[in-house]
């Protein structure tokens, strides 16, 4: 990237929504360039100045006591209105039941693709250099505990930069509605997205594979976890990581 | 035989989207500018979003509790005070460019709240919303852009303006 792209990029850098691969390389260029060290250090200042002489609003408490009155009062209004829709609902709530159940595989199989699909966006997105929400780390020490209190579970996390796959570090990304767990690897020039979210089924299985425009995804389950791994790279060494996080 | 004592759907409300009054009433005095529309907006939106609960399916409720404040907040502004909504910065007659190396002499000389406070204020309503849900509320760039309803690019380039604007404000003398 040249100085004109660089600058573009220095409000998402200092807010730190650039991945791993851009921040390193606006790092790199502010400890060269003058210019833009001045323009990255005016952003942090603003920052400091706001936080600082206009901190937040805090609600008053007298607005928060009448909040809660309304709210009563609707709550209250609601029952009177649904009782006798209740009755209504729960007979409708048995159809639903039975004609859920009939739909259940046709509804399985569309959403596994729809979160393919998505899985691949991810992962395209994640490429561009917008993008974005980053924490910049090959210490599995440093990626781990940054990702507590964002997600409600723990992911593993492991550099395997002695086997050829070294970590660089994780992401907060939205999968199937959910906020999800990227982890980010990379075999020579290709990087590799790994999701990670909480399996709704607890069985083990193996690792199976899928292709999406040129990209090879590989999804397992393992314990408890959901795991989806895409890439550009080939699918056998794409396996071979795969592996590495099945051990 | 249905009745209920208390309504479980209420409670649910309360402890999932009540922690979040505090960001919802920052949101609104900085996007109305004054504590009684403020308060106004926030109890509407409360109880338009306590109405809506059902359709919320997410996890993230600070943010979906947040776009309905701003779109309330919004709302009002356009109906109550429909030049303002309109209003867009001029940079030229504010200066142009921010001289680099004065703004630290300037952020010095802002040491009082109502300095930077005013200078907000001075935003366009779409600069102030995404320069507090950045700078104050810590919001990611999609958390923003899904709030307000707009690309994340175009979160991003109000971020740029907006900072720079303040920067001219504030490196102005007073």
């Amino acid at each position: 990237m040249n100085h004109d792209q660089i600058r573009e990029l220095l409000h998402a850098y200092s807010d730190g929504e650039l991945d791993l691969v851009n921040a390193r390389e606006v790092e790199q260029h502010l400890r060269a360039c003058g210019e833009c060290r001045g323009v990255e250090e005016q952003i942090r200042a603003l920052h400091a100045a706001i936080i600082n002489d206009a901190p937040a609003f805090r609600a008053p408490a007298h607005l928060r006591k009448n909040i809660r009155a309304a709210l009563r009062r609707e709550a209250r209004a609601d029952e009177k209105k649904l009782s006798p829709w209740l009755i209504f609902a729960t007979g409708a709530a048995f159809a639903a039941a039975i004609l859920g159940v009939a739909l259940f595989q046709t509804i399985r199989v569309s959403r596994d693709n729809a979160i393919v699909d998505q899985v691949t966006a991810n992962h395209v997105r994640s490429l561009l250099a917008t993008h974005l929400v980053d924490i910049a780390s090959s210490d599995q020490h440093t990626v781990k505990p940054w990702f507590d209190g964002k997600v409600d579970f723990a992911p593993e996390v492991h550099d395997f930069a002695t086997n050829g796959f070294p970590l660089v570090g994780g992401r907060l990304d939205y999968l199937g509605g959910k906020t999800v767990v990227a982890l980010v690897y990379q075999r020579n020039k290709h990087p590799i997205n790994v999701f990670v979210t909480p399996a709704s089924n607890s069985r083990d299985t193996a690792a199976s594979a899928t292709t999406l425009r040129g990209y090879n995804i590989l999804s397992w389950t393992r314990h408890e976890m959901n795991y989806w791994a895409v890439s550009d790279l080939n699918q056998a060494e794409l396996r071979q990581l795969v592996d590495l996080l099945a051990q | 035989m249905f009745r209920l004592t208390e309504s479980p759907r209420l409670s649910e409300f309360e402890r999932k989207v009540l922690p979040h009054l505090d960001a919802a009433y920052n949101l609104a005095r900085f996007i109305m500018r004054n504590d009684q529309d403020a308060e106004d907006v926030v109890q509407e939106a409360a109880l338009r979003a306590f109405r809506f609960f059902d359709s919320f399916r997410g996890e993230n409720a600070r943010a979906w509790f947040l776009s309905i404040v701003r779109n309330t907040s919004f709302t009002v502004l356009k109906r109550n005070r429909p030049e303002e909504a309109n209003v867009m910065f001029d940079e030229e007659l504010h200066g142009g460019q921010a001289p680099l190396m004065a703004m630290g002499a300037a952020l010095d000389r802002a040491q009082d709240r109502q300095t930077v406070r005013a200078a907000i204020d001075q935003l366009p309503p779409e600069f102030r919303e995404t320069i507090i849900l950045r700078e104050l509320e810590d919001l990611s760039y999609k958390e923003i852009a899904d709030i307000a309803g707009v690309p994340i690019g175009t979160i991003m380039s109000r971020l740029a303006r907006g900072r720079r604007q303040l920067q001219i404000i504030l490196s102005k003398p007073k």
